[in-house]
């Protein structure tokens, strides 16, 4: 399973790469894999504002529906609008082209309580929970 | 009560059988993966463990009596070796389950329903085979059945058996067979809409008649199918699945089932209400509907017209072949016409949909 160090993670499978002010946010290679093939991806309007924990996109598996949640709190700068063709891009590049949205972060301390690789890694070890 | 494992299970583990709990069993959603299977079974064969489906073999002088009054469709139709699929309703037209018959003799039937159904389902037929002179027997636990489905399929059960599988027709079987030295019985019927073979066997030599037609279908490029496929497979040949498309709450009328409802054939359970319904036409009917705004839609989604809701999805799902999100609704039957337009309810949001011709997908000659 491919848990790169330099990311941040949710306990909810989301995966946060910050770059300066913004959060670049996805799914972990955990997650997809969890899920299945990916056939509908739902993303943000760019522009809203969002409080860490409330629903940022929705991600369609064959079988499943799944929320995926805001790591941290702010504005939505950027979504990812290839997953409206492509949304077996979150399969494929999970960390890559498969990021779903960019988020201007409000409170740079929110990020304290994401878990690191290391972490993470036992978390989904333990089966995701 | 826990889950329970079919003879296959630690086949799947080893296949890397993703398991989730599906209908009280242990069984695969997928291998390698949904939309892989799904396709492997479109264009060469897929593997099904269909262990979980219930068996009960009917025997006695009034077997077909009794089965006349049990079913909808008419069994008397069939011949020794041909299989027929029917529904069986309550006497209020609701569905109880939907099943396979298999005639192995004037005498003698065998049954092939649900799994989620299987109690439900032997209590009925015992309660209404009262006055009849039927021997009844629950064989689910003493009978494995593997599904072998896709066009290649024939080239590969071939080779392991010596059984007229060129001659045998859709929706015939043969009783006694020899596969891979196990003995089954075959028949040419499926749930995915492809040709292909279901084969019943005990379920000591499930494993190994398993681990012989994997070997024979590599170089076809069998691969091993899960639930998760089996489902998308079924939902683009709008084969209906009890639950769903139908139910205690549903007839086989509003179902689009009425070829095989045999009004003409005597009595039978739900026969009045059928009858009824038949003439005045049905309220609500199955529509085949593509998704025309962005999302997918899901079982159990509402249904709206102008701001009102006018049914329900009742299978909805990405359509791998098609590519497309599509659905199954049960609606008021004036918006059943093809070209109909309509909305989905999908998180709160109207998103358009317009009705289309079923089957969404039918296989070539």
């Amino acid at each position: 399973m491919n848990i790169p160090k330099e990311l941040k993670y949710s306990k909810d499978h989301e995966w946060v790469r910050v770059e300066g002010n913004i959060a670049v946010i996805g799914i972990s290679d955990y997650a997809q894999s969890q899920l299945g093939d990916v056939v509908f991806v739902e993303v943000p309007a760019v522009g809203v504002e969002l409080s860490a924990g409330s629903g940022l996109a929705v991600v369609e598996s064959v079988k499943a529906v799944s929320d995926v949640y805001a790591p941290v709190s702010g504005k939505v700068i950027e979504s990812n609008e290839a997953l409206a063709d492509a949304p077996e891009l979150i399969n494929q590049q999970p960390y890559g082209d498969g990021w779903i949205a960019k988020i201007e972060i409000a409170d740079k301390a929110e990020l304290e309580r994401l878990l690191d690789s290391q972490a993470y890694e036992q978390l989904a070890a333990e089966g995701g929970h | 009560m826990a889950a329970r494992q079919t003879p296959l299970y630690e086949t799947h583990v080893k296949y890397g059988g993703k398991i989730v709990e599906f209908g009280g069993w242990l069984l695969p959603v997928q291998y390698a993966g949904i939309l892989d299977e799904h396709k492997s079974v479109r264009e060469k064969a897929g593997l099904f463990d269909v262990s979980h489906m219930g068996e009960v073999l009917v025997k006695g002088p009034d077997a077909l009596a009794f089965l006349q009054k049990l079913v909808t469709n008419d069994v008397a139709r069939i011949a020794d070796t041909q299989v027929q699929y029917t529904p069986m309703c309550y006497p209020d037209g609701g569905t109880v389950d939907d099943l396979l018959i298999y005639k192995r003799a004037q005498d003698e039937y065998f049954l092939v329903i649900n799994a989620a159904n299987i109690e439900k389902d032997w209590q009925w037929i015992q309660d209404n085979s009262k006055g009849y002179q039927v021997e009844l027997t629950n064989l689910s636990a003493e009978t494995a059945e593997v599904a072998l489905q896709g066009p290649l399929a024939e080239s590969i059960l071939s080779k392991l058996t010596t059984a007229a599988l060129a001659e045998l027709k859709y929706y015939w079987f043969i009783p006694e067979a020899e596969v891979a030295g196990k003995k089954v019985m075959i028949s040419r019927t499926g749930y995915t809409g492809e040709d292909g073979f279901e084969i019943y066997c005990q379920p000591d030599d499930a494993a190994a008649l398993w681990e012989a037609i994997m070997e024979a279908g590599k170089p076809y490029g069998l691969v091993p199918a899960g639930l998760g496929c089996r489902d998308t497979l079924r939902f683009e040949a709008t084969l209906p699945l009890y639950g769903h498309e139908l139910s205690a709450e549903i007839t086989p009328l509003e179902a689009g089932l009425g070829k095989f409802v045999s009004l003409d054939k005597g009595e039978f359970n739900g026969c009045e209400i059928l009858a009824q319904q038949q003439q005045t036409g049905v309220e609500r009917k199955l529509a085949g509907f593509v998704l025309t705004g962005r999302g997918v839609p899901r079982a159990e989604y509402p249904v709206v017209h102008e701001g009102r809701q006018i049914g329900m999805v009742t299978t909805g799902s990405y359509a791998p072949t098609l590519g497309k999100n599509m659905g199954l609704a049960l609606v008021e039957a004036e918006f059943a016409q093809i070209g109909q337009q309509f909305s989905v309810e999908i998180r709160g949001k109207e998103v358009s949909a317009e009705v289309v011709s079923k089957p969404f997908y039918k296989r070539g000659k």
